[in-house]
């Protein structure tokens, strides 16, 4: 009987909840993800599929303003910003594997329960969605905890800035998928934060090198006090 | 509950008995194959189990009653295994018996089983390998549970045949649940199988051997009933995972034309089946016995990633 | 019209001439003419609201109304007396040695770009672009605090960056799930983002939703407010930043936070029509007041002692917007204003005595009131206003306060007393350990630009005294507003 009603939703939906649970799943890889340069990867290709569904949405609902939000996801998070990170890596040469401050198993667990956390928020408001995507907001949701969890067990730099924009690429699913996006100058917006916040890091990188011989941010905790 | 049904059982589990050795070939086919050497025979396997077979059996001192009927008891459960899963058609006598978690159970059985006797002759070789068969066992089952879940929330049932019939005939519809599952249900059986990233089969290092570790103090019928039960096992999670996750062309009745034509894409799905686990074997490597239960509870993630999945996307619409 | 746009273009044209030219000597003057003109605008623009309403500018992208314009006006002035502190106090930080010439280029530009992002977000109509400008004042700043390239800078602007990203992230799930609410009432080309549109449908909006997205936005513009249990970047960004921008952080940048989330508030209040969003910020208003005052006895370096005390009365200001009514709300804005004028006035002076000291530690400061009367004159008064003794205008907000709690929520009232009285009792005895006995500090190279401090002082002593009837009729208009 489940079926029977499954087949009322069309392709295109049945495409983003593909794209939905593909970003859910790359937010757990990169989450237990030990090497820098794959985690690069695994961002990138969260950015992809984000692209997809964008381009899909704005694609089914013939919503001209999303192939642009779609253009600039393709632009920003799947060729500016992975190629901003490789050259950072490079240069900083910085290929060591990434420890984590809890053990990765424990780690997961933890996903887990905030993905059920996440879903259960999500509910009542997918319930209300009208758009097609409507079921996706709990996962957007439980991508934006993943890479919180994933901000907060890092202990070093560069993983924590992905996380950051991991958080952000969910964020935007959010919004593509609740909503059919945000107004076009709100997106620009975002994304113009999104790039120069990057920039700054980028320089930031090298500061927190210079002064600490390092990027463990761990290195940083003279000053514990209350 | 037919004439037909008993005989659809029936030619199943004779399809079960007679194709899993050539299964078991046909993947050592592929991987030599693969790795540029040259291939052994389709029926290697046959020829094997008929020299064991013709060999006399050598029994340790002091093995006991388990361990002589231990291969038995495996070599059933395994049968009985493989001819429940609905692969020539839905249809069958055992339907109601052929239920998820009662497969997962039968499964288990012969784990007990075969690591009891394992541990039977008291060599140090067939603890260690015991005590890395439950510890491989425990980890996989609830993941290979999850995935069962997974599939019975979108059937509603558990039983395999429900199952079957509710995935095979619907339109198509993308379910990501079933795709994560898939590669859950993937990883268990390499692990279960002793495949691969696990373990060897066709190793006898002593440290890293599982299954084989197990099994050393075997000869004669009963190793062959063993290696035969252990080529069982691989066929019935083949044919499992052809069930759940590639079902269509099982037909619901049992008369003899689709029983045929049943059994023809049954063929050739074992077929692309085993040439794909050939192609990971030799994709990967062995990975230290430390690294299996990260290996096993990324599958257990994915299966409950699944079923949450599931839940929030593909219901409720 | 022409008043707001003058109002946004002037601290941008400011920060890209001074991205130009802010390397050469006249910079810090530049600086101080912008503000000077940005504060003639918001002047005008104020006197303009005062006379005909509510304005709606720019395709409805902006609007001011009572209580925005009173926080851009605010803004402007602060803005204004920061940039003539920071003139001697950058000079003397540049011939420490402490900052090259392209710092202060960058310092004089990201100061005019921070007032610029904090004007746009206090103006604009859009919660989206609210965003994007609190995100942007959250770049700026990070710039601004790691301007000294020491570790303990960077280390502070980095924790910075990271605490408010993460916070404002969940601030923008928040704002996507408002305008998800409001896009089923008014349609995707209703301007489901725009506040103005908001506020005229608030009723009709799906309370589960709006109580969703309220924690998402408290959560996140509460990170930049400030409040317990996120509040820990703030004292460091405090400490470690150059000391004119400690005091638009703490006088300016709560504010807009603090604003953003009572915008946010009244379209809850509205949709739900229960105490929700009050009782979540009576609660960690309550606990960002309690957590800090026991925190101040045990700071050693002064700029953190005061980087706590803002969260303190960020707190109070929180619960007080959290009670509402027009009392409560009354004394919220004004305590937001006399919070403003006084701490940035204490960081004027505290800035020069660190100078003076070459040190921010509070033991290594000692009898600036010998060496410089009036540095210490107006560090004591400042410390005065800001523990809420009378005269001042702070004892005149947290009066209301304590009185509107005590007849509302008196448990709360009991605690609140209590933990200004430790906060009294630690601060008072810092800073009198500064101020007097024997010195330790050298007189400044430059005069010290000690008119802000008066000016600011003298503007908190009036309010405590008398609140000009238009400036309390303005109050009372906003608090109307925020309900």
């Amino acid at each position: 009987m489940n079926a029977m009603l499954l087949n009322a939703v069309p392709l295109a939906s049945q495409v983003i909840n593909l794209c939905a649970a593909i970003m859910l799943l790359l937010g757990f890889a990169m989450l237990a993800q030990r090497r820098v340069l794959t985690l690069i990867n695994l961002f990138m290709l969260q950015g992809l599929v984000l692209f997809t569904s964008t381009l899909i949405v704005a694609l089914s609902t013939h919503q001209n303003h999303l192939l642009w939000s779609a253009a600039l996801t393709l632009l920003l998070k799947v060729i500016a910003l992975p190629y901003i990170l490789h050259r950072l890596i490079r240069r900083l040469s910085v290929k060591w594997d990434i420890e984590t401050l809890l053990n990765i198993p424990t780690i997961m667990l933890i996903g887990i329960a905030l993905v059920v956390v996440a879903f259960n928020v999500a509910q009542p408001i997918s319930q209300l969605s009208g758009t097609i995507t409507r079921a996706t907001i709990g996962i957007a949701l439980a991508c934006v905890l993943l890479a919180f969890l994933m901000m907060i067990t890092r202990s070093k730099a560069v993983p924590q800035v992905i996380a950051f924009l991991a958080m952000e690429n969910g964020l935007f699913f959010a919004a593509t998928s609740a909503t059919y996006g945000m107004p076009m100058v709100v997106e620009l917006g975002i994304a113009l934060d999104v790039m120069v916040g990057m920039v700054i890091l980028g320089v930031f990188f090298f500061q927190i090198r210079q002064q600490f011989d390092s990027l463990d941010i761990r290195h940083m905790e003279t000053r514990r006090e209350p | 509950m037919n004439f037909y049904a008993l005989f659809a059982q029936l030619l199943e589990l004779v399809v079960a008995l007679v194709l899993a050795p050539i299964l078991n070939g046909w993947i050592n086919m592929c991987r030599a194959w693969l790795q540029n050497r040259s291939a052994p025979p389709l029926l290697q396997t046959y020829y094997t189990l008929s020299k064991l077979f013709h060999k006399d059996v050598l029994l340790a001192h002091n093995a006991s009653t388990l361990f002589r009927a231990a291969p038995y008891i495996i070599f059933s459960c395994m049968a009985l295994a493989a001819a429940i899963v609905p692969t020539l058609s839905t249809d069958l006598i055992f339907a109601p018996a052929a239920d998820a978690i009662a497969l997962v159970g039968l499964f288990a059985l012969a784990r007990v089983f075969i690591a009891l006797a394992g541990m039977d002759v008291g060599t140090s070789f067939g603890s260690l390998g015991s005590r890395r068969e439950m510890f491989i066992g425990f980890l996989a089952e609830p993941a290979l549970l999850m995935v069962f879940f997974t599939a019975s929330l979108i059937s509603r049932s558990t039983s395999l045949s429900t199952i079957v019939e509710t995935l095979a005939h619907r339109e198509f519809v993308i379910y990501p649940s079933l795709a994560f599952a898939g590669v859950a249900f993937t990883m268990v059986s390499l692990a279960e199988n002793a495949r691969i990233p696990i373990d060897n089969p066709t190793t006898h290092l002593e440290l890293t051997m599982i299954h084989e570790a197990m099994i050393l103090e075997y000869s004669g019928r009963h190793l062959a009933l063993i290696e035969w039960a252990a080529s069982l096992k691989l066929f019935a999670y083949s044919c499992l995972g052809i069930a759940l996750f590639f079902p269509f062309g099982i037909p619901e009745a049992a008369d003899p034309l689709s029983l045929a034509l049943a059994g023809a894409t049954l063929i050739l799905k074992l077929a692309v089946g085993g040439f794909v686990l050939a192609l990971i074997e030799t994709l990967s490597a062995k990975m230290r016995i430390f690294r299996a239960p990260e290996f096993l509870g990324t599958a257990f993630l994915l299966a409950v990633l699944a079923m949450l999945v599931h839940l929030l996307l593909e219901t409720g619409q | 019209m022409t008043e707001l746009a003058f109002v946004l273009a002037i601290p941008l044209l400011s920060a890209l001439l001074l991205a130009l030219f802010g390397h050469h000597r006249g910079a810090p003057e530049i600086n101080s003419a912008g503000s000077l003109a940005t504060l003639v605008a918001a002047a005008a623009l104020t006197v303009r609201v005062i006379g005909e309403g509510p304005l709606v500018l720019f395709d409805e992208q902006f609007f001011v109304d009572p209580l925005n314009v009173f926080l851009i006006a605010l803004t402007a002035l602060v803005g204004f007396t920061t940039s003539l502190f920071s003139r001697p106090y950058m000079r003397v930080e540049h011939d420490h040695g402490r900052l090259s010439v392209g710092r202060l280029r960058l310092y004089h530009s990201m100061f005019q770009m921070f007032m610029c992002t904090m004007l746009v977000a206090l103006s604009t109509n859009n919660l989206g672009i609210l965003w994007v400008a609190m995100e942007a004042a959250t770049l700026t700043t990070v710039l601004l605090v790691a301007l000294y390239r020491t570790p303990a800078s960077l280390e502070a602007a980095w924790k910075y960056f990271i605490l408010c990203g993460v916070g404002i992230a969940q601030a923008l799930f928040g704002t996507i799930l408002i305008y998800f609410a409001a896009e089923r009432v008014l349609g995707p080309l209703g301007g489901a983002l725009l506040w103005t549109h908001l506020d005229v449908v608030k009723g009709g909006l799906e309370p589960t939703v709006l109580s969703l997205a309220f924690v998402f936005l408290f959560v996140g513009y509460g990170t930049k407010t400030g409040l317990v249990p996120l509040h820990n970047w703030l004292p460091d960004a405090h400490a470690e930043g150059p000391t004119p921008v400690s005091a638009v952080l703490s006088g300016l940048l709560l504010n807009v936070a603090l604003y953003a989330i009572i915008r946010c508030k009244v379209l809850v209040d509205g949709a739900l029509g229960t105490h929700f969003a009050g009782n979540l910020m009576i609660a960690f208003g309550l606990l960002t007041v309690v957590v800090p005052s026991f925190y101040l006895s045990r700071q050693k370096d002064v700029k953190r002692l005061f980087g706590y005390s803002s969260i303190e009365h960020m707190g109070l200001i929180t619960f007080a917007f959290g009670m509402g009514g027009p009392v409560a709300s009354f004394a919220g804005l004004l305590h937001m204003t006399v919070h403003s004028l006084t701490k940035s006035a204490i960081f004027f002076a505290v800035g020069h005595a660190a100078q003076m000291a070459g040190t921010q530690m509070i033991d290594d400061i000692k009898g600036l009131l010998k060496r410089s009367p009036t540095i210490g004159w107006g560090l004591m008064l400042g410390t005065l206003a800001i523990l809420g003794m009378p005269p001042f205008g702070v004892f005149t907000s947290e009066f209301m306060i304590l009185t509107t709690a005590i007849k509302h929520y008196p448990w709360a009232a009991a605690i609140l007393l209590t933990a200004l009285g430790v906060a009294f009792a630690a601060m008072f005895h810092k800073v009198q350990g500064m101020v007097f006995g024997e010195p330790t500090v050298r007189p400044l190279a430059h005069n010290p630009a000690l008119l802000p401090v008066f000016v600011h002082l003298g503007l908190v002593l009036m309010l405590g005294l008398w609140i000009p009837p238009y400036l309390a009729e303005w109050y009372r208009q906003a608090a109307k507003l925020i309900g």
